[in-house]
């Protein structure tokens, strides 16, 4: 037994003065190189110009952080192709953050002081971006999430406005603006429902905007009840519903359980439309709800790959040729992801992290895949969203929601 | 009108609870253990039938004997592999062996599927019958039916056959049973496997009637089929049934009165209030422990 305690005791020791040589290293070639770079930030115009993309590689939502990563990838070749950005060609760090906290931190900070990159896609859940804000506040490193919809990966608590984050998604607050808007004007409703995920911000975020809408608008919400996460009952609650007799219902959540909503809800004979946000945005949905329980359902999502707009079937066809596939909302968040830093870059005084945050700060109808961009004050893109309807389990371009 | 439709939903919801719930006091009533794994036979029963039916293209009732087979000869296993040596052992090492079983039951699930859910296969094309008013779908009639018949089963093996009236003798006595020449070992393990088989039953029925399944499923129908169990008088088998159908039952009447959030506290509330004010369970009797 001692034994083995010495050997764990001088085990961690070693392991400590390891790390402590670590950071001591990283620490001296960053100063090393940081006084470097200033020294000829404008003399190398031939130099590529590297930008990180700290995304989910692996692990739980490793779907969405490859997707964003497969879409940023298509938009670098594109404009590698084209002669890069005034003759500089551009450079795509991927680095996996394992869909952890934690690890998202440390890749940004290898990205931000190892890579020296001008500007990185923060990673694809709302969760692990806020987790690189930090860094990217810290080194002048602006940093653009594709999908991170919470409020609080720009803005702080306190309203504050974190410098250095951006993102090309829209916010969760407004889905539910549009869903109202929506239901009101196209669906012509006036008694509601809505049956929210309680256990998730991002539904109740999206349940409190479509509420305070609709009733703007002279609608009346009849009910308003709320399920957990991983239930699998809710035939009692929607039979409460019914009784309640609304033309149209609401249901922010996620696919898996929104899924046996939809199912059961049509088993008990409420055939009034229904309708949700991105968190539906799943194959697995279909085959939880089964295509007809589907139809008469709307959702609000970033982008339709079925939308007839021309430099949206081009960007179709650019990413079927690739990769085999049509482009989903994330493959199109990443695309625009990085067009949106190139835009920022070609109206920057200099390739640096201070003079790239301000012109992305600045962005004005900047036209992209997943709609025309104008930034506000708190660096959340102005832009239209996308109505889609399922027909017999397959999503439908409807139509698009001006904010 | 909705009065009725939430008593339908009830008692769909209970009836599954009412299949677990039965194969968890078979075992205690037997040997005393609670068995946490049950939960998780129910998972792996769920499971076998969504192979059986999506990649083997079975039909329903034949994927249904067949979870019900593999779920006996798994529950079998569990009791010779992790509980037969601690027969002897205190009660409370035999409850963390059966808690650690349950954690090895759903983590290897994980580890060979990962923790994705599964939706399953449409068995049967969803037909409602409109009765005044009240949807009654063709799922839920098959789901009370099945579950009907397996009771009925139950209590005609328990009751009827000789495997039965040993299952009693044991219950009752098990020493005694002994010197009666009944063989205890293979009593026992008849009793998990008839309780295994109930929850591989109630493991398809629920993936058919609630589509969704996944390895982390059996956890909290587990633990409601255990407060079901405790409900009706743990060890009585009439009374885990009652128990399900009143806490299903019961959950529904809470979310029908709009507070679907409580559902799950009800139950344990249930749990709480049964043991501090008729510990025996509505159908146990009040029996002196002697001293």
């Amino acid at each position: 037994m001692k034994k083995f305690a010495s050997l764990f005791l001088a085990s961690t020791l070693l392991a400590g003065v390891l790390a402590g040589c670590g950071t001591t290293d990283d620490s001296s070639s960053s100063s090393s190189s940081s006084s470097s770079s200033t020294g000829d930030g404008g003399s190398s115009s031939s130099e590529v110009i590297k930008i990180g993309a700290n995304l989910e590689l692996s692990g739980g939502v490793a779907s969405y952080g490859s997707s964003i990563g497969d879409g940023a990838v298509l938009a670098i070749e594109e404009i590698n192709a084209a002669g890069g950005i005034d003759g500089r060609l551009l450079e795509l760090i991927k680095v996996d953050n394992k869909s952890e906290n934690s690890e998202a931190t440390t890749a940004a900070i290898r990205l931000a002081e190892q890579e020296k990159v001008v500007a990185m896609l923060a990673p694809a859940t709302s969760g692990n971006s806020v987790a690189t804000v930090q860094i990217a506040n810290q080194y002048k490193v602006p940093i653009v999430t594709g999908s991170g919809t919470a409020p609080n990966v720009t803005v702080n608590e306190d309203g504050s406005v974190n410098e250095y984050a951006f993102r090309t998604c829209f916010i969760d607050p407004f889905q539910g603006t549009v869903a109202a808007n929506f239901a009101a004007d196209e669906l012509d409703v006036k008694n509601v429902a809505i049956f929210a995920d309680n256990a998730s911000d991002y539904a109740k975020g999206l349940a409190a905007s479509f509420k305070e809408t609709i009733t703007g608008k002279g609608g009346n919400v009849v009910a308003e009840e709320a399920y957990v996460a991983k239930d699998t009952d809710f035939r009692s609650t929607l039979t409460r519903i019914k009784a309640a007799n609304p033309d149209f219902i609401f249901i922010p959540g996620y696919y898996e359980e929104v899924g046996l909503i939809v199912k059961q809800a049509r088993e008990l004979g409420i055939d009034v439309p229904l309708m949700g946000a991105d968190g539906w945005d799943s194959p697995t949905l279909v085959d939880l709800a089964g295509a007809d329980a589907l139809n008469n359902t709307y959702i609000i999502n970033h982008y339709s790959s079925e939308d007839p707009d021309a430099t949206i079937q081009e960007f179709v066809e650019a990413f079927k040729g690739k990769y085999n596939q049509a482009p989903n909302a994330f493959h199109a968040l990443g695309y625009d992801s990085i067009y949106f830093i190139k835009d920022a870059i070609e109206r920057a005084d200099e390739v640096t992290g201070e003079a790239i945050q301000k012109a992305l700060a600045s962005t004005k109808d900047l036209s992209l895949i997943t709609g025309t961009f104008t930034v506000d004050e708190n660096h959340n893109p102005v832009k239209s969203a996308t109505v889609l309807e399922f027909v017999d389990g397959k999503q439908v371009f409807n139509s698009k929601v001006n904010p | 009108m909705e009065w009725i439709q939430q008593l339908v939903n009830g008692i769909s919801l209970g009836s599954i609870y009412a299949l677990i719930a039965l194969g968890y006091t078979m075992v205690y009533g037997i040997i005393k253990l609670i068995n946490f794994a049950h939960g998780d036979v129910f998972m792996l029963g769920a499971f076998i039938g969504f192979y059986a039916i999506a990649r083997w293209e079975m039909n329903f009732f034949l994927a249904l004997i067949m979870a019900m087979m593999l779920c006996a000869v798994i529950g079998v296993i569990i009791e010779r592999v992790a509980y037969k040596r601690l027969r002897s052992a205190t009660r409370i090492a035999a409850l963390i062996t059966a808690i650690g079983v349950s954690l090895l039951i759903e983590y290897t699930v994980i580890f060979f599927r990962g923790s994705s859910p599964e939706a399953y296969p449409t068995v049967f094309a969803a037909k409602n019958f409109d009765i005044f008013g009240v949807q009654i779908s063709t799922q839920s009639i098959l789901i009370l039916s099945v579950s009907i018949v397996l009771m009925v089963l139950l209590q005609f093996i328990v009751h009827q056959t000789k495997i039965g009236k040993a299952m009693r003798a044991v219950s009752h006595d098990a020493d005694a049973a002994k010197l009666m020449g009944i063989n205890v070992d293979n009593t026992i393990s008849a009793t998990f496997a008839i309780g295994s088989a109930l929850a591989g039953a109630a493991g398809v029925i629920f993936g058919v009637y609630y589509t969704r399944i996944d390895p982390l499923m059996g956890v909290l129908p587990g633990l409601k089929a255990f407060v079901a169990a405790v409900l009706g008088g743990i060890g009585i088998i009439p009374g885990a049934m009652t128990g399900g159908l009143v806490l299903g039952v019961v959950e529904t009447i809470v979310s029908a009165l709009g507070y679907s959030l409580w559902r799950d506290a009800a139950a344990f509330v249930i749990l709480i209030l049964i043991l501090i004010l008729r510990p025996a369970g509505i159908f146990g009797k009040n029996t002196r422990e002697k001293v």
